[in-house]
Order: structure tokens, then sequence, then C-alpha cells
């Protein structure tokens, strides 16, 4: 086997197992992955994308429902915090979810100053990811145009 | 990030979220299982559409309890002609929406004549008892947890596969006018056939046949009535999908699964 593919796919292996351990993603991602097939080769790319695009969406909403000069609806945040909520566990966004769990809790308490520290907190842990994700990505594009096959990678 | 091959996917469910109101999907053939999903969220439609999509089934997905009605046509007075070609053999449908839940949806299609008894199963990312209770009290056929995982789906596609298939070999192989399965003397209401619908549901036993003795799925002699209720769940492996569906407009196969859902496996 080509060395270079065998140094890329050793790479990318090595990566994807640092995001588990590092508890960016969890068994949901494995899941999605192993829904992916050669009949629909971008499923876990296309997935993603739309999560990272209900991020934006979302903590805009939040942003703008705590940016309120006068009484805050922390029920309003609360349901875009439910829908991200939902949707990072979907896709198994493992720290997005946790903050997100944590958020929720915020809201109830209605806790204004711990809710604009949270959203801050997602907003950079949702770039991270999607950071992260894009690296993967490319780790992948460049295994297929070096000729070699993307591994599958055992998490446990 | 998403390339060409994923965005036709994302366009095909978006159709299906959108272009609701004059549907002009095709008749249905009659060996798909066709599941609606109802969801707000779209990345949880994508996911139980490829999950269902994988195990086989033709998928609708809408973004709202309205949109469910609306597509089944619960919400109007349409001609029984047109709903004909709209076989839903599932829903499956979230807790948490905006405007209907989950439960409401449910509610509004246990109330009708045309889908009462189409099996509905709810999803919902909090697993609260007292939730989950009601929604199998109104008659949910199931409660699957969020994030859904392909051995959920697989599961309720077993389920289905056994309903409607021992449905399918009663209506090929009985002569006409010996009664149905669901009129022997155990069906009635009050004695519910045992079901093996519980959530952690893992039946060894071997898979039931139909009553059609040469049905390919297996070798043991055909079962009774009450044996065929009381089966466990069909091997995963068992791909019997052509007879899953069937168009006849005789009320056997909606007899079986009506059974079905008040077996007392959920209490």
């Amino acid at each position: 086997m080509d060395a270079h593919v065998a140094q890329l796919q050793m790479q990318y292996r090595n990566y994807i197992l640092s995001l588990y351990q590092q508890g960016f993603l969890d068994d949901q991602f494995t899941e999605l992955k192993s829904l992916q097939d050669d009949g629909t080769p971008d499923f876990v790319a296309e997935v993603l994308s739309l999560f990272f695009d209900d991020c934006v969406k979302l903590v805009g909403n939040m942003a703008r429902a705590l940016d309120q000069t006068g009484t805050v609806d922390f029920s309003q945040v609360g349901a875009n915090v439910h829908q991200l909520k939902g949707s990072s566990s979907s896709v198994g966004a493992k720290r997005v979810k946790g903050l997100c769990i944590n958020f929720k809790e915020l809201c109830e308490a209605k806790n204004y100053e711990g809710c604009v520290r949270c959203l801050q907190q997602v907003d950079i842990e949702y770039k991270t990811l999607k950071a992260k994700l894009q690296d993967m990505f490319n780790l992948e594009k460049q295994i297929v145009q070096a000729g070699g096959i993307v591994p599958q990678v055992d998490i446990n | 990030m998403a390339s060409d091959g994923g965005v036709s996917c994302l366009r095909r469910s978006e159709m299906m979220s959108v272009g609701i109101g004059g549907i002009d999907s095709p008749p249905l053939d009659v060996d798909e299982v066709h599941v609606l999903a109802v969801d707000d969220s779209l990345v949880d439609r994508i996911v139980i559409e490829r999950l269902l999509r994988i195990t086989s089934c033709k998928v609708t997905a809408v973004d709202s309890g309205w949109r469910a009605l609306e597509f089944l046509g619960i919400d109007n007075e349409k001609a029984s002609a047109e709903l004909d070609r709209l076989k839903v053999d599932l829903i499956i449908t979230d807790y948490c929406m905006p405007g209907m839940t989950g439960y409401e949806l449910l509610k509004k299609i246990k109330e009708s004549s045309s889908f009462r008894q189409v099996p509905v199963v709810i999803m919902s990312s909090e697993n609260v008892i007292t939730r989950i209770d009601r929604c199998l009290e109104e008659g949910a056929e199931d409660f699957l947890l969020k994030p859904v995982k392909l051995a959920d789906v697989k599961r309720l596609r077993n389920y289905l596969a056994r309903d409607v298939k021992h449905s399918n070999g009663n209506k090929r192989k009985l002569p006409k006018d010996s009664p149905p399965l669901t009129l022997s003397p155990d069906s009635s209401d009050s004695s519910p056939p045992r079901s093996t619908l519980s959530p952690d549901s893992s039946d060894s036993s071997p898979p039931p046949s139909t009553l059609s003795p040469d049905s390919s799925d297996s070798s043991s002699p055909p079962l009774s009535p009450v044996e065929i209720f009381s089966s466990p769940l069909l091997s995963p492996l068992d791909d019997e999908v052509d007879d899953v569906l069937t168009s006849s407009p005789e009320s056997t196969p909606s007899l079986v699964r009506r059974q079905k859902m008040r077996s007392p496996g959920l209490d």
C-alpha cells in the first residue's frame, strides 16, 4: 500500500479518536457514520452542515432574545435551547449538547448573566466543532485523492 | 460541506415538507411500506428519513402536525378516492413541536376513521414516564427515545412487516368466505392477543410463518391464529417486504393492527 495513503489514514484514525476522547463527539456520531454508504457518501457532511446552519440560526435567536432592553423572555430562550439540544443530540455533538443542558437550567432559573455566558460558550463550542469536523472531512478528501479508502474507525 | 450527492436527498425531503397542498406523488407501489415522519427539526427529519430509507421504507417527512393532517387529508373532507392513493403504514412523530404537539397529533389521528388504525410512534428527547404513559394510553404504538438509532427503526419495521404480513398471508391463502384471523373468538377488545410490543422485546423464538404454508421466510408449519398473535418479532433478516402493504379496502389489515395496539404488553 502507498505509504502516503497509510500515513494519511493513520492521521485520520488518530484524529477521529481524539475527537471522541476529548468529548467533541459521542456514539450518535458513530451511528450517523454507520448510516452513510457508497450510495450516500455525503450523508454525514450534509447532516452536519444542516446542524451548523441550525446553530447559527438558534444562537442568533437566543442572542436577540437575551438582548432585550427590558424583560427577557426566558421561555423564548429556553425554546431555542431545547431545539439546539435536540439537534446536537441527533448528530452526536456531545459538548454542544452538554452546554445546552446547563443552558436550559439557567433559563429555567432566569439567570440572565448565566445565560449570556452560556450562550457565548455555545457559540465558541459549535464553531470549534465545525472547524474540527472540517479538518476531518479534509483528511477524508486527501485520503480519497491519494487513492485510498477512508478507514472505519472503531471507537471502542 | 454537502456536495451535490447529498443535496438531492435534502431537496427531496424539503419538497415533501413544502409541497403538501396538492400532492402529486404517484400511487404508491403496493409492496412498499410508507411512513409519514413528523418533526419540526430539519436535522432530525433528515436523520429519520435516512433511517427509514435504509430499512426499505418510503418516507414522507413533514415539519408539523398540521402538515401531517393536511397530508393525510384529515383536516378536510377529501373523497376517499384520493385517500386510496395515500397509503400510510406508520406515522412517526416528534413529541415536542410548536403549534401541535405529537400527542395532539396522535389524538387527532386516533379520532379519524380513516387513519385511526395506522400505528403511531412517538419520539422524544425526554424520558418522562408520565409522557410515555399518556401517549401509550392514547393509542401510540411505541415510544422512541431520541436520538433515534437504526436499531430502533429496525424494530419498528419488523413489527410492521409482521403485522401486514399476516393479514396479507391471510388474504392470499384463506378461502374468501372463511373468517379472517381477526374474527377469532379471542380477538375481541376484551381479550386482546398477547403481543411482543414491549420496548425491549427480545424474543429469540423462531420467526412466525403466515397461514400460507409456502411462505418463504420459514419452514415451520402454519400457526394457528392464536399462535400468530403470540409470535415474536420477525427476524431482522426477513426480507418479505413484498408482502408488507396491501391496498385492499377490506378491513382485515386494520383490524389486525388495532388489536395489536391494545396489547397488554404496554401496561
